[in-house]
C-alpha cells in the first residue's frame, strides 16, 4: 500500500541527499573534533561547514549558530538560559497560549517555582494582539518567548514587528522557529531576534539535531556543563553526522525556498477541494505556512478520520481529544475558539516539498466519503433527530 | 498510535446496527458533543421481552464506534433482566480489552444501554444529573457514577477514574474530590506499608553487664566522684546487680539512698528496668 505522508509539521523524510552527506560520519570518519591529532581534527572543519550552511539559512553569522540534540533542547537552552543571568533580578516570561508544549510546558514548570508568566491570549484566527503584548512588559520581564509559526495551525506571527515591540523595552526575545525555518524566509540580519530554535527532523534533516541561534552579545548560561564545545554554550561531544546533515538540510531548504510556492498550490488545491466537497467544515488559521492546512469537520470525531485515513496510507493528525490521549481538544484550537462542535473533528495536512499532486487528488478522492460515513454512524448530523446538547453536554 | 485489538479495528470498520428504529421502545443518549463523544442507543422488544432489534449513532474515537458496535451484539436477543446485567467490563472483554485510556469508551455503552432501559420502564429519558452530585463540571460526571465505576472496575488512583469516566481530564478542578471519593470508598488508596519493626534481640549476658558497667561510668560515677565516693561493679547475677560503694559512699548515712535513687534508677532506666542494685556486703 503506498503511503501518502501529509504531516510533515510531526516530521519529515530525511533528504536523500542529507542521508548522503551524513553517510562517511557513521563509518571511516568517526574522529572527535576536540582531538589534537589531523585524524580528529578534520572533522571540525566539517562541523565548521554546517555552521555556514546554517547560519546561511537563517541570514546570520556562523559564530552565533549553538549546536544543540534538537528544538525542545534549544528552547530549553533559550529560556532556562537567559533566565540564570538574570536571576535575582528579573523573574517574569512573556509567551503565547499557543506555544509548543516545549515552551508552554517549560514555561509552566518555572511558573511553579517562583517565576511569573504571562501567556497572551490569540484571536479568533490565531493571530496575536501586539498592543498587549506591547503593554504586557513591564521592567520585571526577562524573556519574551513567541514562536514563528505554530505547529498545529501553521499561523506565522510578524515576527519582524514583534521582535521590534520586545527590543525596543530592551527585554530578552527569544522565538520557537521550529515550524518556520525552510518553509518561509528568515533573515536575522534584519530581525531584531536575540534567541531562536531549529529542529533538524522538521527540515528534512533527521532526529536527535537542532539548533539554537544566539545573536552575538547575548548572555547565556548553558545548561549543559562540561566542555568548551559549541563556544562554551553547549558542553558535549558533537553529533557530527546530525550536525553535517543539518547542514546540508539546511542549503536545501534555502535553495528550495523559492519553490515554496508549489507546495501553497498544492495546499490551497487540497483546501478547496475539501470546501467543495465536504459540506459543515471550517478552515483554522488565517495568515498561515505554505504547507499546512488544519480543518474541522463539524459532527465527526478527529481519530475516527485518521483511523479510516490510515486504512488508505494517508498519514495526518488530528487535535481531537482522543487523537492526544488527553481529553481535551488541542490547547491550539482551544485558544482559538473553535467551537467544541468543530475542534474535536480537526485534522491536519501538512505538506512538504516531496508532497505531489496525485497525493492530493487521493486525498480528495476519499475524504468526502470518509466524512459521509462517519456522519452517518453520528448522532449529531444534520438529520439527527436530537438536539446536539441532549444528554449529559453541559457546554 | 492507540494499541487497538483487531476486534476493536474491525468494529470500528464493520460497525453493526448502525442508525436508528421507527417507533423504538427504549432510547437511551449519554454524552455530548462538547465532551467528544457520544451514544444513543435504541431498542425494539419482541413479543416475549427479548431485544429484537437494537441500533446506534455514536459521535467519537475508534473505541467508541467499536464500544457501540459490540454493545448492540451483545444484548440482542436479552431480555432486559439480562441486558442489565452487562458491565462496562463486559463490553471491553468482548472487544479483547481496551487501552486503559479509553476505558471510558466501554462506561459510555453501558450508560446508554441503562437509560434506555430506564426510558422504557419509565417513559422518560432520565437525566443523571439528578441522581447524586456532579463532581466533573467539564464532563458532567456525577458522585454516584464515580462511585460506581471505581466498585466496579476495583479502581485505585484517580487517574484510572479519569481514564474510565473522563472526570477530572477536564480543567483538573475536581481532582481533589474524586480523591475525596477514593478515600472514602476506603482502602482504595495504596496504604503505605509501615517499616517492619524488629524485634529487639534478647541480649547476652557479657554484653548487659557491659552495659550496665558503661551506664554507670557514664551516669553515675561522675555525681559520686564529685563527692569523694565511688561504685564498683561485682557481679551481675539474674536481675541482680551487686556493686560495692566506695570511698565516702561507703560510710555514707544515706548509703541506701544513693544505691536505690542514683545507682538503680539509672541502670533501670538504661539497662532494664527488672534491675535490683544490691550492695555487696547486704547479701
Amino acid at each position: 500500500m503506498r503511503t501518502v505522508y501529509l504531516d510533515n509539521n510531526a516530521t519529515t523524510m530525511v533528504a536523500p541527499e542529507v542521508i548522503e552527506a551524513m553517510h562517511p560520519f557513521w563509518g571511516d570518519l568517526y574522529g572527535n573534533a576536540s582531538s589534537m591529532h589531523s585524524f580528529g581534527g578534520q572533522i571540525a572543519t566539517h562541523i565548521a561547514r554546517a555552521r555556514e550552511q546554517v547560519a546561511a539559512l537563517l541570514g546570520a553569522d556562523p559564530a552565533e549558530i549553538v549546536f544543540t540534540s534538537g528544538g525542545s533542547e534549544s528552547d530549553n537552552l533559550a529560556i532556562k538560559g537567559t533566565l540564570e543571568v538574570l536571576a535575582g533580578v528579573k523573574r517574569h516570561i512573556i509567551t503565547t497560549r499557543v506555544e509548543h508544549p516545549a515552551v508552554l510546558g517549560l514555561v509552566r514548570h518555572l511558573s511553579e517555582r517562583g517565576f511569573l508568566v504571562t501567556e497572551l491570549p490569540v484571536e479568533s484566527d490565531g493571530s496575536l494582539d501586539l498592543d498587549l503584548l506591547e503593554r504586557s512588559i513591564t521592567p520585571e520581564t526577562a524573556i519574551v518567548s513567541i514562536m514563528w509559526a505554530n505547529n498545529e495551525t501553521g499561523v506565522v506571527f510578524p515576527i519582524h514587528r514583534i521582535a521590534e515591540i520586545v527590543k525596543a523595552r530592551g527585554v530578552v526575545f527569544h522565538t520557537d522557529a521550529v515550524q518556520a525555518a525552510g518553509k518561509v524566509p528568515i533573515n536575522l540580519a534584519g530581525v531584531p531576534v536575540d534567541l531562536l530554535s531549529i529542529s533538524g527532523h522538521k527540515l528534512h534533516a533527521p532526529k536527535g539535531v537542532g539548533v539554537l541561534y544566539v545573536r552575538k552579545g547575548t548572555k547565556l548560561m548553558p545548561q549543559v556543563i562540561g566542555g568548551h564545545h559549541e563556544g562554551n554554550r553547549r558542553a558535549g561531544t558533537e553529533n557530527v553526522p546530525g550536525i553535517v546533515g543539518l547542514g546540508r538540510a539546511a542549503e536545501l531548504a534555502l535553495r528550495e525556498l523559492p519553490n515554496e510556492y508549489r507546495i501553497a498550490q498544492l495546499r490551497d488545491r487540497l483546501e478547496a477541494g475539501i470546501r467543495e466537497s465536504c459540506p459543515d467544515v471550517r478552515v483554522n488559521g488565517a495568515e498561515r505556512l505554505p504547507n499546512t492546512l488544519n480543518v474541522s469537520f463539524e459532527f465527526v470525531e478527529g481519530e475516527a478520520i485518521l483511523l479510516m485515513l490510515d486504512d488508505l496510507g494517508i498519514a495526518a493528525s488530528s487535535g481531537s481529544a482522543c487523537a492526544s490521549g488527553s481529553l481535551q481538544p488541542s490547547h491550539v484550537l482551544r485558544a482559538m475558539g473553535v467551537p467544541f462542535t468543530f475542534a474535536h473533528g480537526s485534522i491536519r495536512f501538512s505538506l512538504s516539498r516531496y508532497t505531489v499532486e496525485d497525493e492530493i487528488d487521493f486525498v480528495l478522492r476519499h475524504m468526502p466519503g470518509i466524512i459521509k460515513r462517519l456522519r452517518e454512524i453520528s448522532p449529531f448530523a444534520k438529520d439527527g433527530a436530537f438536539e446536539r446538547t441532549l444528554g449529559a453536554g453541559r457546554d | 498510535m492507540w494499541d487497538y485489538t483487531d476486534k476493536v479495528k474491525e468494529h470500528f470498520r464493520n460497525p453493526r446496527n448502525v442508525g436508528s428504529i421507527e417507533d423504538p421502545d427504549g432510547v437511551g443518549v449519554v454524552g455530548s458533543l462538547a465532551c467528544g463523544d457520544a451514544l444513543k442507543l435504541m431498542f425494539k422488544l419482541d413479543d416475549q421481552g427479548r431485544v429484537a432489534d437494537v441500533k446506534f449513532q455514536t459521535f467519537g474515537c475508534g473505541s467508541a464506534i467499536a464500544s457501540s458496535s459490540a454493545l448492540t451484539e451483545m444484548i440482542k436477543g436479552m431480555t432486559l433482566e439480562e441486558a442489565e446485567k452487562v458491565t462496562n467490563q463486559d463490553i471491553a472483554a468482548y472487544l479483547g480489552g481496551l487501552p486503559e485510556q479509553k476505558m471510558h469508551c466501554s462506561v459510555m455503552g453501558r450508560e446508554a444501554l441503562e437509560a434506555a432501559i430506564a426510558h422504557y420502564r419509565t417513559g422518560t429519558q432520565s437525566n443523571r444529573e439528578l441522581e447524586g452530585s456532579v463532581v466533573c463540571t467539564c464532563f458532567g460526571v456525577t458522585e454516584n457514577e464515580i462511585e460506581r465505576v471505581i466498585r466496579e472496575n476495583a479502581l485505585t488512583t484517580v487517574e484510572q477514574v479519569t481514564h474510565y469516566t473522563k472526570a477530572g481530564g477536564g480543567c483538573g478542578g475536581c481532582v481533589a474530590d474524586i480523591q475525596r471519593i477514593l478515600d472514602q470508598m476506603g482502602g482504595t488508596r495504596p496504604v503505605a506499608e509501615p517499616a517492619p519493626v524488629v524485634k529487639p534481640r534478647r541480649m547476652t549476658n557479657v554484653e548487659r553487664i557491659r552495659l550496665i558497667e558503661e551506664t554507670l561510668e557514664r551516669e553515675v560515677r561522675p555525681k559520686l566522684r564529685r563527692d569523694g565516693g565511688d561504685v564498683e561493679l561485682i557481679d551481675v547475677v539474674g536481675e541482680s546487680v551487686i556493686v560495692s560503694l566506695r570511698g565516702n559512699c561507703a560510710n555514707c548515712m544515706v548509703s541506701q539512698f544513693t544505691l536505690r535513687d542514683v545507682v538503680q534508677s539509672k541502670l533501670r532506666e538504661f539497662v532494664s528496668p527488672e534491675l535490683v542494685v544490691i550492695e555487696e556486703d547486704a547479701r
